[in-house]
Parts: structure tokens; C-alpha cells; sequence
């Protein structure tokens, strides 16, 4: 096997050294009625030719589709210097950079990676990652509590999307945290009920979504102002890549900005790996949970970068961390490095400006078919948005254009499809997608 | 690795004007202003550095050579479980069909992706002796929350409500107390013997009707196999308790034994070490949970079956403990994990507890004269010396690390496990071959001399790297985490 280098010779000198006959006297402290008894039953080894052919035939059985789905997960341009650079082994084969000296390529990317998050959300600070952005919010959910003390109450409103209200639901229950729905009306969060629900006390945290689930831009003003008054934090969820065209969740004056940067570079990659990502105030980072990078001088004055206020974490404080997260995301934080060097504030606005455009477009140009209508005519949005289908199923829809190697959306009832665009749709896809819908 | 340290950061190269991106243009004017009112747009400009291509390739480049990784050179780092990365697992990860699947598209164009998932959490279901994996869980501590939550929704099922502890060894990794308390558990510690494995007599004094589960990981974190397992997993089944096993250091049981036939109920494995898949400088790992039937209704959503047709699906159970991931996982990890159990096929598998084993015991026996081990016996994949055996040097254990490096060696796990005040833990993993390790214990041996002979040289390394001695003190008095705060 080519991984595995030792040759009968040197196992046999090597256990001489060990003072043992065989490999299995190593093993003398495992009682005999627990050892294996044949070995797994698994396939025989395979050339690297055969494990590569076994991947073409699972390729072979995945259609990749134009798509106009969203849902949290967008289907953005990468440029080809990503991949070339991700790919370094000094970067992908390293561990944790718990070695400053011998680590300063990790951190560097990963302080990189912390400046444009707090620039992108508008507030001071960021961890140096999270697995996804429905784990994320959870975790800032945890932190609002933790943050606040004795309160154990979280309103997470009703346009958070589903998947992310899952998870938090999730870690809420085993967590002992009272997490309540904030309702929507019209397709926006119910500022009267936000403010009942607030009067009635006891509240650590308010998490709300910007653009929401259903891609509307809703009008945070004066809720961080609400919450505080109550003692509670202002967590807002965003896809990283809109914070550069929409009120930052900073602007709001939120505490808390969390979400997933998949779309900051990251392939779809069938759901991983993404990055979460979670920001925040200077006066709240000892409440931070995950690893943060920190710049100082070593002794010869140069700048450094290290790993600090480690005694947050697990590793030192045991179950008084913030957190349980140890390996998190750090390889994807370069991505979103790579990637917002190389766009740029001007790249990244083309980005929206295109995913907007076309968006819009597609919207138009389906609503004149008559066969669909926006739920929330009135309501603004960037690059999602919610069709409702008075007299066609959803599921014909996606199924037709499925033939048309086009993913339609998200169907989220027989007359709801949720659609999205990006930069990556061409003129021709919208008017591929629009003549299906025609057809039916 | 540089030994000139290439400092600048990508907002330093920034020059007004300058461009890296390449898109379509834009055809529809002002559609940001039509689409959305003034007060709902970005109101403050973006700072981000505006560098041409060029620039971005080197910078990153020039950053990667002050990195060290697994295949720069030997990273004997304990519980990180540092084996050689296979590059055709990569290839497969960058699959460029499959990188483009969305994960909520019809599941009639992701079979593939479906059926890659499905092997593999049968592959890992034969290997950990479970009846069933899933893959949702990111990373290890991920993994041990999630298995947390699944024995809290077996207790809940069986409205056993009192159970409130779970119990975990002095010696456990910090994920398995935080993962815990995550968890809504208190936690009870048990103490460990002189040779490292659990004090059974203090565990029985811990044991009762409020215990939810013992978490232990085994061979445990001082790398001994923990050989009075079966009496310790029967006596907290007695109690009404389950088992959880803590895969971090699952490498030396492959191809000797199984956590399921050691009596636990629940397991996590972390595939970013046993599994062969990059560590990426802190991820994104993996961390699948496996259990022992009876248990497969609690497992998170969503699941991947085969159905009858041998197609495959996603399936959402009411009876699981709920949804801890968005989808299904990292899965461009999973798909190097299953690579490389493709690879090795069973009998490789086989062979590689053994002889990860082998290389941690051949470094042990020589360096044992010069290096204190705490407890005798052999070990599994790695082993604790508790520093320097000669104390009158001052050398300590963070010095030698530091002292390695020189040597173009990464560090092995320091202070950690806490039983000893000097620990110095060693993982050689499988992958290296009997030069490497000849080479690293001439080093060791080199270091001890030097301690005795030049004490100052070693207290003051490392000499050859591009920095050296950061201020940590500094960086956590007065945090300056982004580039705004820096300039």
C-alpha cells in the first residue's frame, strides 16, 4: 500500500527495538474477546485508477443545472486563482496554527479574512470561523443568552430561513432556551408583534434575516434601540457576499452578524464545506466564541499574527467555554480572502448589481407570462424573491424545467416557488426559463 | 517554509483604481438604486483592497511558504492523528460536476452525490461496529454535541428525565466537558489511576440515576488502551447510562478492534484525522456520529436511504433528534474519506492501527532513557512523556517544542493531557517512514544534550524560524484582530 511505508524488514527490526515478537503483542493490554475476529467486511483495495473511475461513475449519475435556487445557498462565480491557491499544500496540510513561527501563512489569511468580515457587516470584530451559517446563528443564539445572563429568552423571527430556524431550534431545546417566532406579516417581520413579545420581558436575544427568506430587504429601524433598551442583542443573519449592497447589519446597529460567505467564492459543492461566519462588537469579543487571530511583535519587532484570547475556549476552560467549537472552518476563510481581494468593493458590487439585475428581470419577465405574480409585489428585494402560481403546481414547473437542464427553484408549497439569480445566469437562461413557463 | 518572513498584508498592496475581478458587464443601469430605497442599501463604502491578479498569486503564495504542513515535513502533533494527506483524494473533492450541485436540486440529478454519501456512512458503520452513521456533523466537537443530543433524545423518548450528568474522565480532551454543558448536561469528572486508564472504584461512586452518559475516548488521551472497557461500559449500562465514544484516537484500533464491540452505544469519528482528509489550518473537518441499533430514529436530519429501486433519497424522520447542519455536511470531505477507504480497501484498513502503533512504540523505547514516560507499558498511536528526564536544567517541555522547530519539525501536543505538568505527547501516525523517525529521535536525543550541555540555546529557541517569540501577553491585553485596527 503507497501510504504506508514500513517493509517486512523494518517491522521486524522495529519490533525488535519495541521488545516484541509480533505487531499483535502490541496490542497485549486489549482482551482477546474484543479484537477482531476477520477483517471488515469491506471491498478489496483499488488502484488510484479505479477509486478515480468509481468517482466518474458517481459523477456520471449528477446533472449540474443552470440555477435559479437559492435558499441560503448561492450559485456565484469563482475565479480560477482560488482553486490554484487553495490548493497549496503548505495551506491545506497544516494544522491549526497553534505555532505561531511556523504558522504565520495561516494566520495571516485568517486576520485577512477577520478585517474584510468586519468591514462586509459593519462591526468590529470577527471570529476566525464557523462551520456554516445555520450553525452559526445557533451559536450566536447561545451567545446572546450567555451574554445576557439568567435570561434564557430568544425571539428568532418567522422570515429567518427554515434550515437556519431548524438548527437553532435544535441546539435551543438541549441548550434550555425558550426560542419563540416572532410572526410575518406580508412576507416582513410583525414590528407590533416584535413589540409585544419584547414588552413581556426576559428577552437575551432578537435574531432577524437580512435580505429575509423570502429575499425582501425588510427595515430594521429602531429595533437595536428596542433591544437594548431590554437588555437584549440584536443578531442579524446575512449572506456574506449581499452585505456589500444592503444595510449592513452593523448599520442597524445590531450586535451580532452572522450568516454563511459560501457565496463569497465557495462552490455549491452539494452543501459543503461552506463558512459560517459571526461578528461583532469590540465590547463583546471575550463573549465571541471560536478562534480569533490577533496581531503582536515578536522579538526581533516584527508584526506577528498569533491565536489569542484562547482562554475563552474549550481547550483551556473545559465546560465553561463559550463554546464546544474546535476545528472549524479555517481553509474556507482563505477562499473568502482570495475572493474579496481579488473583487474588491467594486467587484463585489458588479456582483450584486448583476445578480439584482437579473433577478429583476426574470421576475418581469415571468409575472408577464400571467402564469406567476410576486407574492409581496411592494416589497423591495436584491436577488430572491417568492412567486406564487395561482393555477400551476410548483412541482410541474421544476419538473419541466428539469427536462430544460434548469433549476427552477425552491418549491416551498404547490403555488410557492422561491427564486433566485446571480451573476452566473446569461439573458438566454431567463428566456430559456420564462418559455417553459409560457409552455405549461 | 521561508526563512524570511514576507509580512505585508493584501490591504497594504492596495492602489486605487487597480483591479482583480473579471465579470460580465453591466448592461442595466442603476438596478441597486431602482431596486432597493436609499436607507436600505449599504450606507458606508467598502474597504476592501483593490489589487490586481498578480499581486493577489504572489501574495498568497509568498504567505504559503511561512506555513508548515504534513507535506513540508513530520508533525508528530498527539491526538491530531498528522498522516500524510493522499493527493487523489483532492482530486476527487474538486470533482467538477459535483461541485456545482445545489444542495436543495432535485434529488433525481444528485443519485451520485447520494450514493457517495451512502457508502461511505455504510463503510464507517462496518469499521466503528455501529448500525448506522450520518455524516451531517462538521468537525469532532460537532460529532460529540450531536451524539450528545441523540442520547439526551433516547432518555427523553423513554421520559427518563432525571438523568441530568454525563460523566467524563480527568484526562478527556476539552471538546468532551464543552460539548457537554452545550449539550444542557452537568458534568461529573472521574478520576484517573497512576498508569493513566479510568479508577474504576471512582467511577462506581458516581454512578446513579442521574447519569445521561460516560464520554471516553480509547485508547484514551495518554495513549493506553483502556483494558477494563468492558466492565466499565456494563457497569453504566446497569446504571440506565450509555456509552459515547470520543474517536479522536480511533487510528490505532483499526484492524484490531471495534468501539461498538467494546460496548459503546455512540460514537463520533473525526475523518480530518483517521480518514486521512486535510486538516486545511483548522478545517473544515468532518465529524460523523455512528450508533448501535436502536438508536438510528434519532440520528439528525436529513438522511440519505436506498430505497427499493436502489435509488437513493433524502428523507426528513420526525422521530430525530432534529437538524444540526444546513444539508448534508462537508461533503467534499466525505468524498476524500471515502477515497481513501477505497484506497486502502480492507486490508489496508487492516494495517494501519498496527503500524501507527509500532512507529509510537519505537520512539518511545528510545528516547524513554533521556525523557521521562510517566507509565510504562506499551502504547497505542501515541504516548506522554512528562518532559525532560533530567530536571535541573530548567528546560521545560515548551522549550524542546520550540526547539524542534529548528530542526524543521513541527511540535508535538504540549501540556496536554493535564495529568502531567511536563506532557510532551507524541503521534507518529502510520504514514512515516523508519528514516523520518530515526531522524526525529536523533533530534530528541540532540535536544536532551544540548539541555545539559547549552541550556540557554534551547530555552531561547526557536533560532531558524521566521519568527520568532510573539508577544502573546500583548495580543491578549489589547486584542487588535482586523487590519482598521492596526492602521
Amino acid at each position: 500500500m503507497r501510504y504506508l511505508p514500513q517493509t517486512p524488514e523494518d517491522i521486524a527490526q522495529m519490533l525488535q527495538v519495541c521488545h516484541a515478537q509480533a505487531l499483535d503483542d502490541l496490542y497485549c493490554d486489549v482482551p482477546q474477546e474484543l479484537k477482531l475476529k476477520q477483517p471488515y467486511q469491506l471491498p478489496e483495495e483499488m488502484s488510484e485508477k479505479e477509486v478515480r473511475d468509481f468517482f466518474a461513475s458517481m459523477r456520471s449519475k449528477c446533472t449540474p443545472l443552470v440555477c435559479f435556487g437559492g435558499a441560503g445557498f448561492y450559485d456565484h462565480y469563482a475565479p480560477a486563482v482560488i482553486n490554484a491557491l487553495i490548493s497549496r499544500s503548505e495551506f491545506l496540510t497544516a494544522y491549526t496554527p497553534y505555532q505561531p513561527e511556523i504558522s504565520q501563512g495561516t494566520l495571516q489569511y485568517i486576520f485577512e479574512y477577520q478585517s474584510m468580515m468586519a468591514e462586509l457587516t459593519g462591526l468590529d470584530v470577527s471570529n476566525a470561523s464557523m462551520y456554516d451559517g445555520a450553525t452559526a446563528t445557533a451559536e450566536a443564539m447561545m451567545m446572546c443568552v450567555a451574554a445576557a445572563r439568567k435570561k434564557n429568552r430568544v425571539l428568532i423571527s418567522e422570515t429567518v430561513n427554515p434550515i437556519v430556524a431548524d438548527v437553532c431550534r435544535t441546539y435551543a431545546r438541549y441548550h434550555k432556551i425558550a426560542l419563540e417566532v416572532i410572526p410575518a406579516k406580508d412576507g416582513v417581520t410583525s414590528r407590533s408583534e416584535f413589540e409585544l413579545m419584547m414588552g413581556a420581558g426576559d428577552v437575551a436575544g432578537v435574531i432577524v434575516a437580512a435580505p429575509n427568506f423570502y429575499g425582501i430587504v425588510e427595515d430594521y429601524e429602531g429595533w437595536a434601540d428596542i433591544c437594548h433598551k431590554a437588555k437584549a442583542l440584536l443578531v442579524v443573519n446575512a449572506p456574506a457576499s449581499a452585505l456589500a449592497a444592503i444595510r449592513t447589519p452593523g448599520e442597524w446597529g445590531a450586535d451580532i452578524a452572522v450568516g454563511d460567505a459560501q457565496s463569497l467564492g465557495m462552490p455549491l459543492n452539494y452543501g459543503g464545506p461552506y463558512l459560517g461566519y459571526m461578528c461583532t462588537t469590540k465590547a463583546l469579543i471575550r463573549k465571541m466564541p471560536g478562534r480569533i487571530v490577533g496581531a503582536t511583535k515578536d522579538d526581533k519587532g516584527q508584526r506577528v499574527f498569533v491565536l489569542t484570547l484562547q482562554a475563552r475556549e474549550q481547550h483551556i476552560r473545559r465546560e465553561k467555554a463559550t463554546s464546544n467549537i474546535c476545528s472549524n472552518q479555517g481553509l474556507m476563510a482563505l477562499y473568502v480572502a482570495i475572493y474579496c481581494s481579488l473583487m474588491g468593493p467594486e467587484g463585489l458590487k458588479r456582483v450584486n448589481e448583476l445578480s439584482c439585475a437579473n433577478a429583476h428581470d426574470l421576475a418581469e419577465k415571468l409575472a408577464a407570462t400571467a402564469k406567476m405574480q410576486l407574492m409581496y409585489p411592494d416589497k423591495p428585494y436584491l436577488n430572491e424573491f417568492l412567486m406564487k402560481l395561482p393555477n400551476l403546481n410548483a412541482q410541474a414547473v421544476v419538473d419541466k424545467a428539469l427536462e430544460a437542464g434548469i433549476f427552477a427553484g425552491v418549491k416551498l408549497a404547490d403555488d410557492l416557488l422561491l427564486i433566485a439569480a446571480t451573476e452566473m445566469q446569461t439573458a438566454a437562461d431567463i428566456d430559456r426559463y420564462v418559455e417553459i413557463v409560457k409552455s405549461l | 517554509m521561508n526563512r524570511e518572513y514576507y509580512s505585508k498584508l493584501i490591504f497594504e498592496h492596495s492602489r486605487p483604481g487597480r483591479q482583480g475581478f473579471s465579470l460580465p458587464k453591466v448592461t442595466a443601469k442603476d438596478t441597486l438604486d431602482k431596486a432597493l430605497p436609499p436607507h436600505l442599501r449599504r450606507q458606508k463604502a467598502l474597504d476592501l483592497p483593490e489589487v490586481d491578479e498578480p499581486t493577489v498569486v504572489r501574495h498568497y503564495t509568498n504567505s504559503s511558504n511561512n506555513n508548515f504542513g504534513v507535506d513540508t515535513g513530520f508533525y508528530p502533533l498527539g491526538s491530531c492523528t498528522m498522516k500524510y494527506n493522499p493527493k487523489i483524494n483532492d482530486e476527487i473533492a474538486a470533482d467538477p460536476v459535483i461541485s456545482r450541485l445545489h444542495p436543495l436540486q432535485p434529488v433525481c440529478t444528485t443519485q451520485g452525490a447520494l450514493e457517495i454519501y451512502y457508502t461511505l456512512q455504510r463503510a464507517l458503520s462496518e469499521i466503528g461496529g455501529m448500525a448506522e452513521f450520518t455524516v451531517n456533523p462538521f468537525a469532532g466537537a460537532h460529532g460529540e454535541l450531536t451524539g450528545l443530543m441523540v442520547i439526551h433524545a433516547y432518555h427523553d423518548s423513554r421520559a427518563d428525565w432525571a438523568r441530568t450528568k454525563v460523566i467524563v474522565p480527568d484526562s478527556a480532551h476539552g471538546t468532551n466537558p464543552a460539548s457537554a454543558a452545550v449539550c444542557g448536561y452537568q458534568i461529573v469528572e472521574v478520576k484517573s489511576l497512576p498508569d493513566g486508564t479510568v479508577d474504576v472504584e471512582d467511577l462506581k461512586t458516581k454512578l446513579g440515576p442521574d447519569i445521561a452518559a460516560m464520554m471516553m475516548t480509547n485508547p484514551n488521551t495518554v495513549g493506553m488502551f483502556e483494558k477494563h472497557i468492558p466492565e466499565i461500559a456494563k457497569l453504566v449500562h446497569d446504571c440506565g447510562g450509555l456509552m459515547y465514544y470520543d474517536g479522536a484516537n480511533l487510528n490505532p484500533m483499526l484492524g484490531v478492534c471495534r468501539p461498538g464491540d467494546m460496548g459503546f452505544d455512540v460514537m463520533h469519528i473525526n475523518l480530518h484525522k483517521t480518514f486521512s482528509t486535510p486538516h486545511g489550518g483548522g478545517g473544515p473537518g468532518s465529524g460523523p456520529i455512528g450508533v448501535r441499533t436502536g438508536l438510528e430514529q434519532f440520528l439528525p436530519n436529513p438522511h440519505v436511504v436506498k430505497i427499493d429501486d436502489g435509488k437513493y433519497d433524502v428523507r426528513f424522520f420526525d422521530s430525530a433528534l432534529g437538524r444540526v447542519s444546513s444539508w448534508l455536511g462537508n461533503f467534499a470531505v466525505e468524498m476524500r474519506a471515502l477515497a481513501y477507504i477505497m484506497s486502502l480497501g480492507s486490508e489496508g484498513l487492516m494495517k494501519v492501527g498496527p503500524l501507527s502503533t509500532l512507529n509510537a512504540n519505537y520512539i518511545m523505547q528510545q528516547l524513554r532513557d533521556l525523557y521521562l514516560l510517566p507509565i510504562e507499558g506499551p502504547c497505542k498511536h501515541e504516548f506522554v512523556f512528562d518532559g525532560l528526564k533530567d530536571k535541573s536544567t530548567g528546560v521545560t517541555t515548551l522549550n524542546v517544542a520550540k526547539r524542534l522547530l529548528d530542526f524543521g519539525f513541527h511540535a508535538p501536543t504540549i501540556y496536554f493531557p493535564l495529568l502531567f505538568h511536563e506532557s510532551l505527547m507524541i503521534e507518529p501516525t502510520e504514514t512515516e517512514t523508519r528514516e523520518t523517525l530515526d531522524r526525529f529521535i536523533a533530534v530528541m536525543r540532540q535536544i536532551a544534550k544540548e539541555a545539559a550541555e547549552q541550556p540557554e540555546l534551547v530555552k531561547s529557541a526557536p533560532h531558524n524560524t521566521p519568527i520568532s517569540h510573539p508577544d502573546d501577553t500583548e495580543a491578549a491585553l489589547h486584542p487588535v484582530v482586523t487590519w482598521k485596527e492596526l492602521s
